[in-house]
């Protein structure tokens, strides 16, 4: 089975009416549009270009400039090891390289199984667990080098 | 979580009345537990502890006499998750799921204390039963985090009990706009987002402004790292920033707002939700607000995940479902903000100070804090700190009362080292107190915190962001750490932000790689002062803050990187080697095993050796050893 989408039109429009096909909530549309297909699939943009009497350039200008918006699909898990101040100091950096290094890719980037993506956060705002690993919406708090392999375990598809 | 459906308040006293209600209504002889639901407390399971509790008192059949509920950020996440036990008052921390059967069979029924529950003092030993006596607690003022804690957020009902929506029927009971800006003008506020405008000021500029259509917008896009002021009021008190959005739309004469919050906060965006439907359901917000004829409506939109965004032009851009790109402020966004009419931006922990300001005067506001800085700031303790939370304080509190007697001071065994203000673009701070005296000038650990005093010490207040750092911190690579951040976020409109921080960046890691030399100081300084004049928006002209500051207070450890190819802190990964220790190794063999670059090699129960040149510097073993006996240096 295809870990990838197909864009039905239906489910498009039927998020523009959620929003009331207002413009001032372009980002939230692309974000339900990303939430469903897990990137932002051309011939969406077109459909929501076309609904907002808006060029497709501006809707390629907002989908490159924010973070929460991919062109590519992205992983069935979402890894986002966080990299605000107090996870920075107490070893973020360090428990990112491991990530990187077990799954293979960058900061950014997705395993070619679409299992995961590896992304950075800037603080999720719970510092008291710092260094902090997101999954999905799972925190997984006081991380440390060498418990990266376990966490990835609990996600990988059998 | 219920609200009434038939009701919707015509006017003042109907409001009045039905806080009476609730107040007759209120029982007093029943057990009122409290589970926090920050984020803090969630990620640490006091959802499970919340179900948990559920069960244990169903099974029991103590509905009748149990009210259980959950509420926003008690501030000391560190301790978390955190359980409040009315009426007596008790605080229970680090609860989990298996206490919870014990707490409904003791506390509840009998009213037993379970002593392993409670806030053990560090120093003396001593448990403390309520907030007041844990030293966390004592020097704090609640002024903006008043209710958190103490009601549930999704709950109307428990907002308007202790006084919520007061301030604004007041308003509406017959203060013109002019005497609304007045008060706020007369308290002194300040913007609480990091700028520090004087907020009435703000206002009036608005309302002057010509045009039929004004805009307010609540700034919840809390960007810097290491701060969760605004995450928290969202999350534990959203009608109190609503209740100060709509009397701020009342004074300038807006009809709609929005409140602009960050994605990675999903929680303050459900609560807002609620919040605002349920506002409007008794007919708080909206068409005829109070039966007064004022229309207001207020929208949440999410943000897309730019840093920039919380800067107040790039911020209206992307409202206007564009890219966030700041402008030129020559033209105020108060004379041409969003769609270019006239609109007043607030930060959530501004607005939020709204309300206490109607309701208890603008003398009383301005009696709290120094001559620069009224009222109250709420900072977040992060980092190296011990008791890692949400405090709120009068501002004027000096530094050592924040970090040591309400932080505890640093965690684990390891010297204080500085303490950072003011987000990525903020500085750090010398903060030495074995030394005092000794550094002279620069142990800044007296300094009274308000926002001029911090920024002639070359940082600022930012938004809140209060990170502490020890000895194992080393400053180049916290300097180069905001640098990465800032190269991240810049917009890249303007050349000297975008070009700027890249080449200050790129000199950092040349130094942090041992590949310095003494130029690079003075060509970081020249940079510094290029960018810092000539950038377009804040996030430009003060990048080069973490740079300066650390430059000033802490400039022999860039010393230490450039002349002796030495990282001080043991951290800056291509100056540090790892190593075993003959002394404290035990031959356990569970660094090999873990090793993923096999460097490790020894026979069980004889002395390890790693082998330097295939090491990946992974940091594996140093955090498996159980003996000390990987060494990081």
């Amino acid at each position: 089975m295809s870990k990838i989408k197909e864009v039905r039109p239906e489910k498009v429009a039927e998020i523009l009416e959620s929003f009331e096909h207002r413009v001032d909530s372009l980002i939230m549309i692309l974000q339900d549009i990303q939430e469903e297909y897990r990137y932002l699939p051309e011939d969406a943009l077109r459909i929501v270009a076309d609904d907002l009497d808006l060029p497709l350039s501006q809707l390629y200008e907002v989908a490159t400039f924010y973070r929460s918006f991919s062109l590519e699909p992205r992983g069935t898990h979402e890894v986002k090891v966080c990299l605000g101040t107090a996870c920075h100091l107490r070893g973020g950096p360090m428990i990112l390289e491991n990530f990187e290094r077990v799954l293979g890719v960058k900061a950014g980037q997705t395993t070619p199984d679409l299992d995961f993506t590896l992304e950075t956060v800037n603080c999720v705002g719970a510092c008291a667990l710092a260094p902090l690993v997101l999954v999905d919406s799972d925190y997984h708090g006081e991380t440390r080098p060498s418990k990266v392999k376990d966490i990835l375990g609990k996600y990988s598809q059998k | 979580m219920s609200v009434e459906t038939n009701i919707r308040f015509q006017s003042p006293p109907e409001l009045s009345a039905f806080r009476d209600r609730l107040s007759s209504e209120r029982r007093d002889d029943i057990n009122r537990i409290t589970i926090c639901a920050g984020t803090g407390c969630v990620a640490k399971g006091s959802i499970r502890v919340f179900e948990k509790f559920t069960e244990a008192i169903e099974s029991r059949q103590l509905d009748a006499t149990v009210e259980l509920k959950i509420s926003g950020c008690h501030g000391f996440c560190e301790n978390g998750p955190l359980v409040v036990m009315k009426p007596a008052g008790i605080l229970y921390m680090e609860v989990r799921e298996r206490d919870v059967d014990d707490i409904v069979e003791k506390t509840v029924t009998t009213g037993e204390i379970i002593e392993r529950l409670l806030y053990k003092d560090p120093v003396s030993g001593e448990r403390a039963r309520n907030e007041d006596e844990i030293p966390f607690y004592k020097k704090q003022m609640r002024v903006v985090l008043r209710n958190i804690g103490k009601i549930d957020p999704n709950n109307i009902d428990d907002y308007i009990a202790v006084g919520g929506y007061s301030s604004l029927a007041k308003v509406l009971s017959g203060l013109q706009p002019e005497e609304v800006i007045s008060m706020i003008e007369r308290s002194g506020l300040r913007g609480r987002g990091g700028g520090g405008f004087p907020t009435g000021r703000k206002w009036r500029s608005c309302r002057n402004a010509p045009g039929d259509i004004h805009y307010v917008v609540c700034n919840g896009d809390e960007g810097d790292p290491g701060a969760f002021m605004d995450r928290s009021l969202m999350e534990g008190d959203p009608h109190s920033i609503l209740e100060g959005m709509i009397i701020g739309a009342y004074a300038i004469g807006a009809e709609d707002g929005f409140v602009y919050v960050r994605m990675e906060y999903p929680l303050a965006i459900e609560r807002l939700l609620n919040a605002i439907r349920d506002a409007e359901v008794y007919g708080l917000l909206g068409g005829n607000i109070l039966g007064s004829g004022f229309d207001f409506r207020i929208r949440i939109n999410r943000g897309g995940g730019a840093f920039v965004c919380g800067e107040s032009t790039a911020l209206m851009a992307s409202l206007e479902g564009r890219a966030g790109e700041p402008r030129a402020k020559y033209i105020h966004t108060v004379e041409k903000g969003l769609w270019d009419k006239p609109t007043n931006l607030n930060n959530v922990e501004t607005w939020a100070n709204v309300p206490p300001i109607i309701e208890r005067g603008p003398e009383w506001f301005s009696s709290l804090g120094t001559d620069g800085s009224k009222g109250t700031k709420v900072f977040s303790l992060v980092g190296k700190v011990k008791n890692t939370g949400l405090v709120e304080v009068p501002m004027g509190i000096t530094l050592r009362e924040i970090l040591f007697d309400i932080g505890g001071g640093v965690k684990g065994t390891k010297k204080f080292k500085a303490v950072q203000t003011g987000g990525p673009s903020g500085g750090c701070l010398v903060v030495d107190v074995e030394e005092k005296g000794k550094k002279g000038a620069f142990n800044l650990i007296d300094l009274p915190v308000d926002f001029d005093r911090l920024t002639e010490v070359g940082s600022m207040m930012g938004s809140g962001g209060m990170i502490v750092m020890d000895e194992d911190d080393c400053m180049v690579d916290v300097a180069k750490y905001f640098l990465s951040f800032l190269k991240e976020e810049s917009c890249g409109k303007c050349v000297p932000c975008r070009e700027g921080i890249r080449h200050m960046l790129t000199i950092l890691d040349r130094i942090t790689n041992g590949e310095g030399s003494a130029e690079d100081l003075q060509l970081l300084e020249e940079l510094a002062e290029t960018i810092a004049e000539a950038s377009l928006c804040a996030l430009g002209t003060q990048a080069p803050n973490p740079i300066l500051s650390t430059l000033n207070y802490f400039r022999s450890e860039y010393e230490a990187h450039i002349f002796e190819g030495k990282c001080p802190a043991g951290v800056c990964k291509q100056l540090v080697t790892y190593s075993i220790s003959a002394d404290n190794c035990t031959g356990c063999t569970l660094c090999a095993k873990n090793c993923p670059a096999g460097c490790i090699s020894g026979e069980p129960k004889e002395l390890h050796t790693l082998d330097s040149s295939t090491c990946i510097k992974c940091g594996i073993c140093y955090d498996v050893c159980n003996f000390d006996a990987v060494i990081r240096r």
